[in-house]
């Protein structure tokens, strides 16, 4: 890992999933480049999201789980799923009920960003971004569909992970606001130069990506 | 977190064993302390030897079978004419309250409506009746059948298998199922009957289980609405286990240990019985008969299921009404007098009662939470999915009869010089807390989605911040309620802290029963209120905080 553009790819070295008596994925490796987007398709129950629950730290029984992680060159596998620094978002916001949009983001905010107002300003800073200035104090249930995604993705950015999974995240958009999200998501995950795994149904997301796809059957 | 589920089933079930093998031995001659050294029957001859023994088990048997089944069908029928009914979420929480009222409260507020001289007599008297003092011919309560402990047990639970129906109902398509009944051209009930109990009753089999166990076993509701000569038979045992002379024992043990066996061996009829109901089940519903006397069945079970209800709340406030009575004499339908004389007399011992049932009911209900919660994100953090033992487990001590295992336990707690003690009392109360809590706590814990603590781990926030920062807000509603419901187990219990207390340590429940006996019913009425009032003030709190703490957050609603 001397190059120095490779320094935060994503890697899956021959990594095997199944059930007991089940393969669903064999030795598939991949490298995911910084800023770029690598989508994985297959049917419902081909191992598409046990996948990301894989990179992600998630993965339990009864799934097995062989292969190895990296993030440039650190080793992932193993690691505790709140130490990897890979940010998830699902098809739904998951935005904590009990909290403010202010207080969703502030979760997600490091603790390095030390000092009330300045994770305030930080917050206030990234709503203002993604045209959402003043929504800090709302109560999550009485935002639109599109606002709450874009809540929850901007909560996954401030936490600064070094790579992103996508787990269907816009399947549950209606079509104008699909195209709209994805772009913003994309856009994102680019200029922050973050390696991302896609998981979709969408052959429209897969295209959007301009990047390889994996299928599994 | 790892310690926690051995820490916690050692906490709650070494008790129970411990506690069980304490009982059997000195059935069996053996108890060292007063003499027993050597195997024996004698215990057995002398229980059997007992005039009336056999009647004492007959009625247990008859008190138990006939409150299990009675409450069973009015739930099922109330469930099964309501459980569609937009009205129904509003009446639960209206009905959970019953759960949270104690027993003894219930059953004595019970015989202060149906006895002779009360109030149902005095509503009706003189005027219908022609009686101007309390008929003394008239046998209402204590009645040699022990139908008043039926309905007296019947008024307690059948809201609590209403509420498990309830439950059960929200994991099956039950809406759907009814529709398709109803386009089959089946009446509500019966199609309720035929398809969507099949599908609830493996769940309802625990809290069943439960009830039929309390029911035959019960000792404070026995003393206060069954009849004593001959008892039930854990009325019979508790009685020679308080006996002076302490040969008694040896005898008590035997019945303690054969109130076990009875215990045992409905159980295990009732399993059978299940099987031969199932097979008659599907015939009755392969036969095709789309309205016949179910309807009309389960319309009278559902009018008694009101009537049970409405008898609940009235027992409630009677005890507040006669706590407040300065006079209240037959046959007057309302106090002639009404004042604070009951409450400034008994004022200040009460005070000192009712903080030690607050403390013993704060502390084990808080520990019982705190481990019910490390135990599931234990099992959360392992993936660990709970087994049908978990639960078998967690019921055990709410299915062996409190009289089988609660002197065994004594003997232990005497070993280990804390008996009388206040720890002595809360590690007893603690072993029928812990159940309601974690059982209670179980099924909305497992509903949360996995994802929201997921997603805090993805953002880099440790599994303690995620149980601390996500899970247990989240879920602050129903810890809350598992909260409430540990509190109130542990104000209702009789035996534990008579046995643990040694005699040393009163709480409310403890004289209520005391006073149920010929006590004066101002005086009963003061006891009995606040021993309700108690587990409902904390019952409300309970909803009331976390609804004023999410105010602004329509997502906890």
């Amino acid at each position: 890992m001397t190059n120095g553009a490779d320094v935060r790819a994503l890697r899956l070295v021959d990594v095997s999933i199944g059930l007991p008596g089940r393969v669903l994925i064999d030795a598939l490796s991949v490298d995911v480049e910084p800023g770029r987007i690598v989508t994985v398709m297959g049917p419902s129950g081909s191992g598409k999201s046990a996948l990301l629950s894989w990179i992600g730290g998630f993965l339990g029984a009864p799934f097995e789980a062989r292969g190895e992680l990296f993030l440039g060159a650190r080793r992932l596998d193993g690691v505790p799923a709140h130490a990897r620094r890979v940010g998830i978002l699902f098809q739904d916001d998951l935005l904590f009920p009990h909290l403010s949009v202010a207080g969703n983001l502030l979760f997600g905010l490091p603790r390095a960003i030390a000092g009330r107002r300045e994770r305030s300003a930080a917050v206030e800073r990234a709503l203002d971004e993604a045209g959402l200035a003043g929504f800090g104090a709302r109560d999550p249930a009485t935002l639109s569909g599109g606002q709450r995604a874009r809540v929850a993705l901007l909560r996954t950015l401030l936490a600064q992970p070094q790579a992103l999974l996508l787990d269907e995240p816009f399947g549950k958009l209606d079509a104008a606001l699909r195209a709209d999200f994805r772009r913003f998501v994309f856009e994102f995950a680019r200029r922050a130069g973050l390696p991302t795994v896609l998981v979709t149904h969408d052959a429209a997301d897969a295209e959007a990506t301009e990047g390889p796809v994996i299928a599994l059957s | 977190m790892r310690l926690a589920p051995p820490l916690t089933i050692t906490l709650f079930l070494v008790p129970v064993a411990a506690g069980l093998i304490g009982t059997a031995l000195p059935a069996f001659g053996v108890l060292p302390a007063i003499g027993g050294r050597a195997f024996s029957l004698e215990a057995w001859r002398a229980l059997f030897a007992q005039p009336g023994v056999l009647t004492s088990i007959r009625l247990s048997v008859q008190i138990g079978l006939l409150a299990t089944v009675l409450s069973l069908a009015i739930a099922l029928s109330f469930c099964a004419l309501m459980a569609e009914r937009a009205a129904l979420r509003r009446l639960s929480a209206w009905i959970s309250p019953m759960l949270a009222t104690p027993h003894v409260a219930v059953a004595v507020g019970f015989a202060f409506l149906v006895a002779p001289s009360g109030w149902l007599v005095r509503l009706v008297s003189p005027e219908l009746t022609g009686w101007d003092r309390p008929p003394a011919g008239l046998v209402t309560v204590r009645d040699g059948a022990g139908l008043a402990m039926v309905a007296g047990l019947l008024l307690k639970e059948v809201p609590y298998l209403a509420l498990m129906t309830l439950a059960a109902l929200n994991q099956v398509p039950h809406r759907a199922l009814r529709m398709s009944t109803a386009a089959l051209g089946y009446r509500a009930a019966t199609g309720w009957f035929k398809v969507v109990l099949p599908l609830v009753y493996s769940q309802l089999r625990l809290p069943i289980f439960a009830v039929l166990a309390f029911s035959v076993s019960t000792v404070e509701v026995g003393l206060i609405l069954a009849p004593g000569n001959p008892p039930p038979l854990a009325v019979l045992a508790a009685r020679w286990f308080a006996d002076y002379d302490l040969q008694r024992y040896f005898a008590a043990a035997a019945a303690a240990l054969l109130q076990l066996l009875v215990v045992v061996a409905l159980l295990a009829s009732w399993l059978a019985a299940e099987r031969i109901a199932a097979r008659l089940g599907t015939a009755w519903c392969e036969r095709g008969v789309r309205i016949g006397w179910t309807e009309g069945l389960a319309r009278i079970g559902a009018a008694s299921g009101a009537v049970t209800f409405a008898a609940g709340v009235a027992a409630i406030a009677l005890m507040l009404l006669w706590s407040f009575a300065d006079a209240w004499r037959f046959p007057a339908a309302l106090p002639e007098q009404l004042g604070l004389a009951n409450w400034r007399a008994q004022g200040p011992r009460v005070l000192g009662v009712v903080a030690d049932t607050a403390s013993l009911a704060l502390c084990t209900a808080l520990v019982a939470l705190l481990l019910s919660i490390a135990c599931l994100e234990s099992e959360s953090r392992r993936d660990h999915p709970p087994t049908r033992h978990a639960m078998w487990l967690a019921y055990a001590p709410l299915l062996v009869p409190q009289i089988a295992f609660l002197y065994g336990f004594q003997v232990v707690l005497v070993q280990l010089g804390i008996d009388g003690r206040w720890l002595a009392v809360a590690w007893s109360h603690f072993v029928f807390v812990l159940p309601y809590v974690f059982l209670s706590l179980a099924d909305p814990w497992h509903a949360l989605d996995v994802r929201y603590p997921r997603s805090a781990a993805a953002l880099g926030v440790t599994p303690w911040q995620a149980l601390w920062r996500v899970r247990v807000p989240m879920l602050a509603r129903p810890l809350g309620v598992a909260f409430a419901i540990g509190f109130a187990v542990s104000v209702g219990q009789y035996l534990p802290t008579l046995f643990a207390g040694a005699g040393r340590i009163a709480t409310l429940t403890t004289e209520a029963v005391t006073l149920s006996s010929g006590g004066d019913r101002r005086v009963l009425g003061v006891y009995t209120f606040l021993q309700a009032a108690l587990p409902l003030v904390v019952y409300l709190a309970a909803l009331i905080a976390p609804a004023l703490w999410f105010r602004h957050r329509k997502g906890m609603a």
